[in-house]
């Protein structure tokens, strides 16, 4: 990769102005960042460290809402958010590979916002609220399509709220080569609403299936996806899968992630 | 027998350096004062070189030298190792490979220049800089588009694209196209045997090293065969003799194939290093690999069965389409060839036999040997087409397999293609199988399965390969331009010990391990004061590699050979000690006895005599115990066996599961069950990976879609369950003198028709039964897509 | 450039950095451990797997600079004081649980991570645990037989290896 300076603030403001210096980036577990570094697609002048700031790590109750610090490790999700929302704590459980979850953190996942990733369909079917360092977006304002975000230059993810829902789950079909989704599916039930979000296949990125939302509303059972289709138009198509297949796959984890909600 | 003889599953010595972080790869050697090489490579498939311009770049940090192909006018091409005589007796069309692309860029990684500079990253920071001027020009990617008139060609000097047409047996043809008339059933299927990319876990890495005192050149590189390297580098492309030049291959780590190969950045490191009178170390980056190791595969075949009324296979002919890539690799023409159309009459008595290859040059990364090599193609191609058969007759599979198998009262079988098997019995390996693969039970797991939703499949397929590769003059007459011998040296030490050297090379296959029980085994010494030595040109006499399953066959043949002359040495010296006359001399662990006295010395006692020849028949014997032994085969080996695969499919999401995978192979004799066991786990990974994930794909551009770990599909542990493997059924080999044919190969030839032969048994038993064959890798998405038509 | 201290295998070390120096680059070219191993570019083969502060992780996937302080253990830190192998060690060696050796390091520290986490594994959990682990030699018949075996489990319905 090209060298740049590393710097490795210990605070939230500390990391703000080290951004702002120019074609600098925050480094928020790397697994993703580091290797298109590799490939020298990348080349920031400075690497600001998210790793050693103590407000962005942590998983604590407030309420209704769960919030996660935005460098903290799915690895640490995975355990320390199962008893307060199970759905989530699994599919950060289902992210890469256990080294994978040991650096890779939810900030890092969201403002890269891989259109395969994980992440984002738990934040935008749980309808969480990003909050950065200058202000709070909610997840339906957040995502902006394959690999854009809300996120001004500089602005920093902190932390995520999660409204806890009554049920949740993920359910995700691999693929076979990077583990990412090739399409997977977030359900989550709440009082009197139902948020579903489909990652992995589409082109636009992880988007909300409103068609299945209204159906589960009414009942919230796989069969009430029955005759459900999503259109092919706008999904993937590549080695994996071609897009009549995502689409399908899509409306068949949805299903899926509603009977493991139970 | 010693306790870690022949046939014990003694554990691998080499495991304690590999489990400690101690084992010694090629990346893990640092010369003083290396420099580093990072090669410029054409992002394009194809293009014309209009100008390189190195003036920036030549004048970044670290710098040392940067190298075109000018600089390369006094060293020859990459050399071809095979000629093919096509089906008219021409030669085959054979456009030199040089180290660095001369005028035109023929492939997406094609080198172009290379900067050696202090560092590794300021070697890339200064080949990013240069500016190649290259006009793109229209790519050839499909083969059949290749051979179009007018198509684009891959090197202007040839007349097409067209390689080789390459016919056999070329005087069969009338009979065999007579047979097809007269047939009962005529079967046909068109199949595509997917492009693999090999990936070794360590990536390739070169260092080439020069010495001025005694103008002595050395390549450290990761090499399934170091002797080949040294001459073909050495004699063909910088003109260096063999006595100037060392090639060592240190711990590998795994080839399967693609390390047999010369590759330009060996010979670039050794060229350089001689340049610039420094070290210049090479290592592949994944991404790089994916471009620059030789690939496998990828065949496109029609394939015809004939059958008379009674089912009996009367002909088979084929027509196969074999990619050669941009450029021909080392052993690239054998391998569509004699590698596959000499396996095609399988484990079957099928009289007649017509294949025809046509080999393309298209704008891909070359292809040649990967494991197995022409045999997994003749076994997908054959085992496929029988299930049809079945299918389309009504009868069983496994009884149509039987009903054709040649017998065991029928060797040495002639084939119709050239070879003869010595020895087989394919009915044992069949009913072995089906044996641990439980058949019986088959029913009641597949209705477990269908209460759960799923589809389960079960599919059987036989194989056969050509190991113990192979009798030089017959591979002579063929075409090769090297012999396929192996040797072996014997320096048994004054104490006694040994160290054995051998020309084969060990990359993973436990080598230090299994020569050692063999030389153990016929002197009676403990295994632990024998070593065995590999991979170094400078201390092995001349031997060609390990690759087609071989190195047991072929080298071990070397070993047994050297160790006879060692042992008939020392019952002279024993005699002599014992006085009395060699032919009464016994060896019998370890020890040398007078036959029917309670006279003896032991191994060390004479070994200690050869050496301190004070006792001694010095004017009879010379001093000393050492022997060198050549083996060269008076056969090809033949393992043979029965794979069986059982699947359950998701029928929402197409995904196939492995839910049972068993092996029944004869290999002969075996030194080392443990070893030879995970040999064929390997192999069936492979194979598995190549029916269910592994694919290589160009766009029509000539860019490589599955470039990385990311999109090139690697079987992962949670992808197989375990596997069920058998090698009771042996018909030891009865050409060599261990009886052994060879294990390394065979699980990657035998698995894929197993697996697609079980998805499409799937789909038939739940009424999808108009799918009678789906492209290799079987992914979810085609299984899918097939299911709804 | 500068300097990057850690504990690595028990003893402090300390040794250059750039900025861009992968915590693989440091291990074997700054301390000369060249038992990590690096086999892929894209974080997933698993070659390069040590522990940091008792976690695994992929060392060609982290930054020296950002590990400065940690403690990381590599396989050549895996063998018992004695110099004689582990457990986990000896049962790959006992089930031939490894060919050519070069994702041996990474799917040792794999396993280890695991069995600490979860000292009796079933099968099943083992195979997922190691997805981020790549072998071409062994088909991992023998690998998860080994991790079994070192947590203690009968294995001998896996295969002859070691009976």
């Amino acid at each position: 990769m090209y060298d740049f300076d590393f710097v490795k603030p210990g605070s939230i403001d500390g990391a703000v102005k080290a951004l702002a210096a120019e074609d600098a980036i925050p480094l928020a577990g790397g697994q993703t960042l580091l290797p298109s570094m590799k490939q020298r697609l990348n080349a920031p002048s400075v690497m600001v460290s998210l790793r050693g700031i103590p407000e962005l790590q942590g998983v604590c109750r407030d309420g209704d809402v769960l919030v996660v610090g935005a460098a903290t490790t799915h690895a640490r999700v995975a355990t320390e958010a199962a008893a307060e929302y199970p759905g989530l704590a699994a599919l950060a459980g289902q992210i890469g590979d256990p080294a994978v979850r040991a650096m890779g953190t939810i900030g890092g996942s969201l403002a890269n916002n891989d259109p395969s990733a994980c992440y984002p369909a738990g934040v935008l079917g749980s309808g969480a609220t990003i909050v950065t360092n200058a202000r709070e977006i909610a997840a339906d304002d957040f995502f902006d399509g394959m690999f854009a975000t809300a996120l001004e230059e500089g602005e920093i993810i902190t932390s995520v709220r999660f409204p806890i829902p009554q049920k949740a789950a993920y359910a995700k079909f691999h693929q076979p080569a990077s583990r990412f989704a090739l399409a997977a599916a977030f359900v989550a039930r709440f009082a009197g609403t139902v948020r579903v979000a489909i990652t992995g296949a589409s082109e636009g990125g992880v988007f909300r299936w409103t068609e299945a939302e209204a159906a589960l509303k009414e009942s919230f059972t796989p069969e009430a996806l029955s005759g459900l289709t999503l259109p092919a138009e706008g999904m993937i198509g590549d080695l994996h899968g071609t897009p009549d297949y995502r689409a399908h796959l899509a409306a068949v984890m949805t299903r899926r992630a509603v009977a493991a909600a139970g | 027998m010693p306790k870690d003889g022949i046939g014990a599953s003694t554990k691998r010595r080499e495991d304690l350096r590999f489990l400690t972080g101690n084992g010694k790869y090629t990346d893990d050697i640092n010369l003083r004062g290396q420099a580093f090489v990072h090669f410029l490579r054409s992002d394009v498939a194809h293009g014309r070189i209009n100008g390189i311009d190195t003036t920036v770049a030549a004048d970044m940090p670290g710098v040392l030298r940067i190298f075109t192909a000018a600089d390369f006018e006094s060293a020859g091409g990459l050399p071809c190792g095979w000629q093919v005589t096509d089906k008219h007796g021409q030669p085959m069309q054979e456009p030199k490979h040089p180290i660095l692309a001369e005028g035109k860029v023929r492939h997406v990684g094609d080198p172009i220049a290379a900067v050696v500079a202090e560092t590794a990253e300021q070697a890339r920071d200064a080949a990013e800089a240069i500016e190649v001027d290259i006009e793109e020009l229209p790519a050839v990617i499909d083969m059949k588009a290749a051979l179009a008139e007018g198509a684009p060609k891959v090197h202007d000097e040839l007349t097409s694209n067209l390689c080789y047409d390459w016919g056999f047996v070329e005087e069969n043809k009338a009979a065999v196209d007579e047979a097809f008339d007269k047939a009962a059933h005529v079967v046909s299927l068109e199949l595509v045997n997917n492009r693999l990319v090999a990936n070794p876990m360590e990536p390739r890495v070169a260092v080439g090293d020069y010495d001025p005192w005694g103008d002595q050149s050395t390549l450290y590189t990761t090499s399934q065969n170091p002797h080949v390297i040294r001459l073909l580098m050495g004699a063909f492309v910088l003109n260096i003799p063999e006595h100037k030049l060392r090639v060592v291959a240190p711990d590998v780590g795994g080839g399967f194939g693609s390390k047999i190969y010369h590759y330009a950045e060996e010979a670039f490191c050794t060229f350089a290093a001689r340049a610039l009178k420094r070290p210049v170390k090479w290592t592949c980056s994944r991404s790089e690999a994916f471009i620059s190791d030789a690939q496998g595969r990828d065949h496109r075949t029609k394939m015809e069965l004939a059958l008379d009324a009674d089912h009996n296979f009367t002909a088979i002919r084929t027509e196969t389409y074999a990619n050669m890539g941009a450029y021909l690799s080392t052993f690239a023409p054998s391998i569509p060839t004699w590698l596959h159309g000499t396996l095609m009459a399988g484990n079957y008595r099928t009289p007649l036999i017509y294949v025809n290859v046509k080999a393309v040059f298209t704008n891909t990364v070359p292809v040649d040997a990967y494991r197995g090599a022409g045999r997994p193609e003749a076994t997908y191609q054959l085992e496929r087409i029988i299930d049809k058969a079945a299918r389309d007759l009504g009868v069983d599979p496994i009884a149509l397999r039987r009903q054709n198998f040649i017998k065991p009262d029928q060797y040495p079988y002639q084939t119709p293609v050239a070879v003869v098997y010595d020895t087989g019995n394919y009915d044992a390996t069949m009913d072995k199988l089906l044996e641990i693969t439980d058949h019986a039970g088959f029913a009641a797991r597949a209705a477990e399965s269908a209460n759960r939703g799923k589809l389960r499949g079960f599919g059987v397929a036989s194989y056969i390969e050509a190991c113990g590769i192979a009798p030089s003059n017959l591979v002579g007459q063929l075409g090769a331009r090297a012999g396929l011998y192996e040797s072996a040296t014997i320096r048994v030490n004054a104490t006694g010990s040994i160290s054995v050297y051998t020309g084969s090379h060990s990359h993973g296959q436990g080598h230090e391990t299994t020569f050692a029980q063999v030389v153990a085994d016929m002197i009676g010494v403990d295994a632990s004061t024998i070593e065995i030595h590999h991979g170094d040109t400078s201390n092995s006499p001349m031997g060609m590699g390990t690759y087609g399953s071989r190195s047991l066959a072929v080298g071990g043949s070397a070993i047994v050979r050297a160790t006879n002359k060692v042992v008939d040495k020392a019952k002279k010296i024993a005699a002599h000690l014992l006085e009395c006359a060699p032919e009464d001399i016994e060896l019998k662990d370890g020890k040398f006895s007078v036959a029917g006295t309670d006279k003896s010395v032991d191994w060390s006692g004479v070994t200690l005599a050869a050496y301190v020849p004070h006792n001694y028949p010095l004017e009879d014997l010379e001093p000393g115990l050492e022997e060198t032994a050549f083996y060269d085969p008076s056969n090809f080996t033949y393992p043979a066996g029965a794979y069986g695969c059982e699947v359950e499919i998701d029928p929402e999401t197409g995904k196939v599961d492995i839910v049972g995978f068993a092996a029944a192979d004869d290999f002969g004799n075996v030194v080392n069950p443990m070893i030879v066991e995970g040999q064929v786990h390997g192999g069936l990974a492979q194979g598995i990976g190549q029916a269910l994930m592994e694919n290589c794909v160009f766009d029509d551009s000539g860019q490589l879609l599955s470039g990385s770990f990311m999109d090139y599909a690697m079987p992962r542990a949670d992808d197989f369950p375990g596997f069920k493997v058998d090698h009771s059924c042996n018909t030891p080999c009865t050409h060599n003198p261990l009886g052994v044919k060879g294990c390394g190969e065979a699980g990657a030839i035998g698995s894929p028709p197993a697996v697609v032969n079980a998805v499409i048994d799937a789909l038939h038993r739940a009424g999808h039964t108009h799918v009678s064959h789906i492209d290799m890798p079987l992914t979810p998405s085609r299984v899918w897509a097939a299911m709804q038509k | 450039m500068g300097k990057v201290t850690m504990t690595v295998n028990g003893r402090q070390m300390t040794a250059e950095a750039e900025g861009r120096t992968l915590l693989s680059t440091w291990l074997r070219e700054g301390l000369g451990l060249t038992g990590t191993h690096v086999g892929c570019d894209t974080s997933q083969c698993g070659a390069c797997v040590v522990h940091v502060d008792g976690q695994p992780v992929k060392s060609c996937t982290a930054l020296a600079m950002d590990l400065d302080g940690a403690e990381v253990r590599t396989i050549e830190g895996m063998a018992n004081a004695d110099g004689s192998l582990s457990a986990i060690q000896q049962a790959f060696q006992d089930h031939h649980g490894l060919q050519c050796g070069f994702c041996t390091p990474g799917m040792v520290m794999a396993a280890a991570a695991l069995l600490k986490e979860n000292p009796k594994p079933t099968e099943a959990e083992v195979r997922h645990y190691l997805e981020g682990n790549i072998c071409r030699c062994t088909g991992y018949h023998n690998i998860v037989k080994a991790v079994l075996a070192a947590s203690g489990q009968d294995v001998s319905g896996l295969g002859i290896a070691a009976e």
